[in-house]
């Protein structure tokens, strides 16, 4: 494969199409996934229904990329799901749920994403936090934590994958309006603009700015790093 | 060939791809130590032969093991001890998914 490859997770709509959409105009063949069909159909473009964090598909998908095309120079974890509640009215399946979603399949993604990566001692990783880990957003305890658990893992995997040539870094974006806060009251919603920097909504071409800073070839030096939109910190 | 063999033979292209990438002098045989004390390997190269011997096995057998699952870690006595070792435990990942 000639062009350079880049995999997302989470592609079928919201954050995921958009950079999918995106990408594939700035001359990359993307592959996407999700749990159930997408409807964007694009020459430069392959979809795969799975489940993140099943760990025997996500093998059977990095099978296919090794046998397919040999290389993966990209891989955005974006994949992510949330719940709005209070802690003493959460589930533990939704705990599962969301933990699974989120940590296991960034976990699984870069592992198997890294294996590739190395053979060419070159790659970069973009995960996904959240503007609700600094904020600690009441009622995002769930959510916030497993975006935690990713951020810390950013920052150990950038140091392990440091020699192999793999810069690893995240990006913690602020409400962008998408199905994942579509349910979040509009007061909710007010209330963490208030707190932020400069006060709008996030929009997906701020999340693909900062995408474009971190999987450039002169960012090789910028690693374990964690960017959070609207001046949160 | 025989699949112990084939196994043997993946093995050995892997070390010799270390050798020549780290500058080593790994020797190439059955007891050979991976892992602990006596190994020439890293944890780097450790971990860099067990990718490479992944990718070799799925090429060769077209599937997709994982030589680092709760299996291999809860084992009393390592499947990375030596290549002997590493070359019964992938016969029995074979097995499991063939």
């Amino acid at each position: 494969m000639d062009k350079k490859v880049m995999l997302i997770t989470g592609t079928r709509k919201g954050i995921g199409r958009y950079l999918s959409e995106y990408y594939i105009k700035q001359g990359y063949f993307v592959i996407g996934c999700s749990r159930s069909e997408s409807d964007f159909v694009n020459n430069n473009y392959k979809h795969y229904c799975l489940d993140v964090a099943d760990e025997a598909q996500v093998k059977r998908l990095f099978k296919d990329l090794l046998k397919d095309y040999g290389r993966l120079d990209v891989l955005l974890n974006n994949a992510g799901v949330a719940s709005m509640n209070h802690l003493l009215l959460t589930p533990l399946k939704t705990v599962e749920n969301i933990f699974n979603t989120n940590f296991v399949g960034t976990f699984l993604f870069c592992r198997e994403g890294a294996k590739l990566m190395m053979k060419n001692k070159c790659g970069r990783i973009v995960n996904f936090s959240t503007v609700a880990v600094p904020l600690k957003l009441e009622g995002e305890a769930i959510y916030a934590s497993s975006k935690a658990a990713i951020v810390k893992l950013t920052e150990i995997m950038s140091k392990e994958f440091a020699n192999l040539g793999i810069t690893v870094n995240a990006i913690g974006p602020t409400p962008i309006e998408t199905d994942l806060i579509k349910s979040v009251p509009k007061e909710k919603m007010d209330n963490l603009m208030n707190v932020q920097s400069i006060k709008r909504y996030g929009e997906l071409s701020d999340i693909s700015n900062v995408i474009n800073f971190f999987i450039k070839k002169e960012s090789d030096f910028i690693t374990g790093q964690t960017v959070y939109l609207g001046g949160i910190s | 060939m025989d699949n112990k063999s084939e196994i043997i033979e993946i093995i050995y292209q892997s070390i010799d791809e270390i050798n020549r990438e780290e500058k080593l002098d790994i020797h190439k045989d059955i007891l050979t130590k991976l892992f602990g004390r006596g190994s020439s390997l890293d944890s780097l190269g450790l971990v860099n032969l067990i990718v490479s011997v992944e990718e070799k096995i799925n090429i060769k057998f077209g599937v997709a093991i994982s030589l680092v699952d709760e299996k291999a870690m809860s084992q009393k006595s390592s499947p990375f001890l030596n290549i002997e070792s590493l070359t019964n435990y992938i016969l029995l990942l074979l097995i499991e998914v063939i």
